[in-house]
């Protein structure tokens, strides 16, 4: 088995040998047209096309979630919490919920003649990446003074205020007759995106829906990768190693950690402004506890720190849960005999999937290179040898 | 810039420690304890085990608070100073037991230490404008250099820390704390788990170091050897007390030094 993989490896190391340069940028590039010419290979309203933009929704939760947890090692329980402020960004700022408001920014005609604030939804989903930032802070400050275990519990509790907030937000009246939110009744009739040329977004055709997401993922793709090789990616995952270290080689403790903290809740929040407009409402009965460790088991299942396993992680659970239990899989169960459908028990699946994970391969599904670096990479007899025999500590004398 | 009453030090002090104490609840670790570190000088701190001498090192880089007393870096009160303010300031240190990242390569680690000298934030970072393409190379390549000069082996610069045996994490630690061009190295027992031809290689090359970079060093040690070879002066502790400083000669043969070490003989 060990002298498998190592042929395995010495294969791939010799591929990569003779692959040009430009492979990388090469293959980010065909992976990128495969993206966007994906939705013509199926029907533009398929359940699989509404699968897809879910999943890749959940990718971009994933990515930003595995800021916060994956590089900066902060356990964050309360992820929930941006996914509905970015989805009340939306309520408040791309429909007649603010019904005194007359606010209109390059949006569609129709939308032009109704009351209430409504923006472009990429105007909204800068605000929202605002709020949420800006939400991450105020959350954050007294949060991360705290270490480990701690911080879980904190966020949990966090998440929690601000879904009971949501609920309740009809008695909180912020002027004018207008409440903060519509509680369980939720913002309806929010405006869809409006971005002539792409086509236009609505129900029977799923495809620019599609596209918007897909771009918004290569942008949070992006900063992701770009934050990584960085001097703020380093000086996160020094402080995920060893905290007293990382402080004593100048790192800034809180504000290094809320940098992370606000970086993935803006992602949070950009994936939740989506949410509101593709699911057409904004219902504080979406935004449950279980949603947090839903996002974090696709950054655990993909692999801890990993991006393109914080991708992977996402899509998987995506389509799982929105395709292959619902719509494949669904009826399994009674044709089998027994009285009840797959959906009842998807917890269940998700549960014993993280299970199977967690004994088949901890790492992940594509782990972060360090971790496979420690996994693999050895000191050969050879590096021990030279130890021995150069011996002496210090430098060139 | 010497306060009333007390006679100018010898040499400008790059760090001065007066009157500190540190109380953990009713334990007093530290305990009054005033000293100089003259610039460009070696001086070590010595003491038996427990005497409070990492917990004075963990007050002058900010990870403890002094309870009383003021910490001068040069004529910067950094006593109440984070940690990150104070590197920031010149002060790099090791840690007893090795802390180096391990997750993370030896060059990576390296330029961990390079953080407080480095200006990239987080749309630097991002949108990587060609100056920050150039400080990330220019600190790489600084990173490389440093951990030849501590004589890592290039084989091992892109290994990760926690695979590089023993004395190349010790290295590695060095030159993570050179890093941030300190004007103060802090090194907590640098010999530990060393034999002596590695001890005694160690103390030539703290004076290179010395030398070469312009550096002042405080050394905590217990290897008496490198100790008298090695510094100008010596400061020792027992019981979180000041019992002595002067040359290393003065110090060896202090009655009180000798009973801290070898008991109160009867």
């Amino acid at each position: 088995m060990s002298e498998l993989r190592a042929q395995l490896r010495e294969w791939r190391a010799a591929v990569d040998k003779r692959l040009p340069p430009w492979w990388s940028r090469a293959l980010a590039g065909l992976l990128i047209v495969i993206g966007i010419v994906l939705p013509f290979l199926f029907s533009p309203a398929s359940a699989f096309m509404n699968a897809t933009i879910i999943a890749v929704a959940y990718a971009v939760m994933s990515l930003g979630l595995n800021i916060v947890v994956g590089f900066a090692g902060l356990l964050d329980l309360g992820y929930v919490a941006f996914y509905a402020l970015g989805a009340y960004s939306l309520g408040w700022l791309g429909s007649g919920f603010f019904f005194k408001a007359q606010v209109h920014v390059l949006v569609s005609p129709v939308a032009r003649t109704l009351p209430g604030v409504h923006l472009n939804f990429i105007l909204i989903l800068i605000a929202a990446a605002l709020i949420c930032a800006a939400a991450g802070v105020v959350i954050g400050l007294p949060t991360l003074r705290l270490r480990g275990d701690y911080i879980a519990i904190v966020t949990l509790a966090f998440g929690e205020i601000i879904v009971t907030v949501a609920i309740n937000g009809q008695s909180i009246h912020v002027g004018g007759g207008m409440t903060l939110t519509a509680g369980n009744l939720g913002i309806s009739a929010v405006d869809a995106p409006y971005f002539p040329g792409i086509g236009s977004f609505n129900l029977l055709n799923l495809r620019p829906w599609y596209w918007l997401i897909f771009a918004i993922l290569l942008v949070v793709l992006f900063v992701n990768l770009r934050l990584r090789d960085s001097r703020l990616g380093r000086a996160w995952i020094a402080l995920r190693e060893d905290e007293v270290a990382a402080v004593s080689m100048g790192i800034p403790l809180v504000k290094t950690k809320l940098l992370a903290y606000a970086i993935g809740a803006a992602f949070g929040g950009m994936s939740g402004a989506f949410f509101g407009t593709y699911y057409t409402v904004v219902n504080a009965g979406q935004f449950q506890f279980g949603f947090s460790i839903f996002i974090l088991a696709m950054v655990i299942i993909g692999g801890l720190g990993s991006i393109w396993g914080a991708v992977v992680g996402g899509l998987a659970l995506g389509y799982i849960n929105n395709y292959l239990i619902p719509d494949v899989l669904n009826s399994i169960p009674a044709k089998l005999g027994f009285n009840f459908q797959l959906t009842a028990v998807e917890f269940g699946i998700f549960g014993f999937l993280l299970v199977i994970m967690m004994v088949l391969r901890p790492q992940g599904l594509i782990p972060e290179r360090r971790r496979r670096l420690e996994l693999t990479a050895e000191i050969t007899a050879e590096d021990a040898q030279l130890v021995e025999t150069q011996g002496p500590a210090g430098g060139p004398t | 810039m010497s306060p009333v009453g007390t006679p100018a030090p010898p040499a400008v002090a790059v760090l001065r420690a007066e009157h500190v104490t540190k109380m953990f609840g009713g334990l007093v670790a530290v305990n009054d304890v005033s000293f100089d570190v003259p610039q460009h000088s070696i001086v070590s701190l010595i003491g038996p085990n427990g005497a409070g001498k990492t917990t004075l090192f963990n007050m002058l880089t900010g990870l403890y608070r002094p309870t009383e007393g003021r910490i001068l870096l040069g004529e910067r009160d950094i006593t109440h100073s984070r940690p990150d303010i104070i590197t920031r300031h010149g002060v790099a240190r090791t840690f007893q037991n090795i802390r180096l990242f391990g997750a993370m390569t030896a060059v990576e680690n390296v330029m961990v230490g390079h953080h407080a000298r480095m200006r990239a934030g987080l749309f630097g970072s991002i949108f990587r404008p060609p100056w920050v393409r150039r400080e990330e190379l220019q600190t790489r390549e600084h990173a490389r250099e440093l951990l030849a000069y501590v004589g890592l082996r290039e084989l091992v610069f892109d290994r990760l820390a926690s695979q590089l045996p023993y004395g190349d994490q010790r290295r590695v630690e060095i030159a993570r704390a050179l890093a941030s061009q300190p004007r103060l190295l802090l090194l907590d027992e640098p010999t530990a788990g060393m034999n002596p031809q590695e001890s005694q290689a160690l103390t030539e090359f703290m004076r290179a170091m010395r030398d070469d970079l312009k550096l002042t060093i405080l050394l905590i040690e217990h290897d008496m050897k490198v100790v008298m070879g090695v510094s100008e002066r010596v400061t020792v502790l027992d019981y979180g007390k000041k019992i002595a400083e002067g040359e290393p000669a003065e110090v060896r043969a202090d009655p009180g030094v000798i009973e801290a070490y070898l008991g109160k003989q009867a």
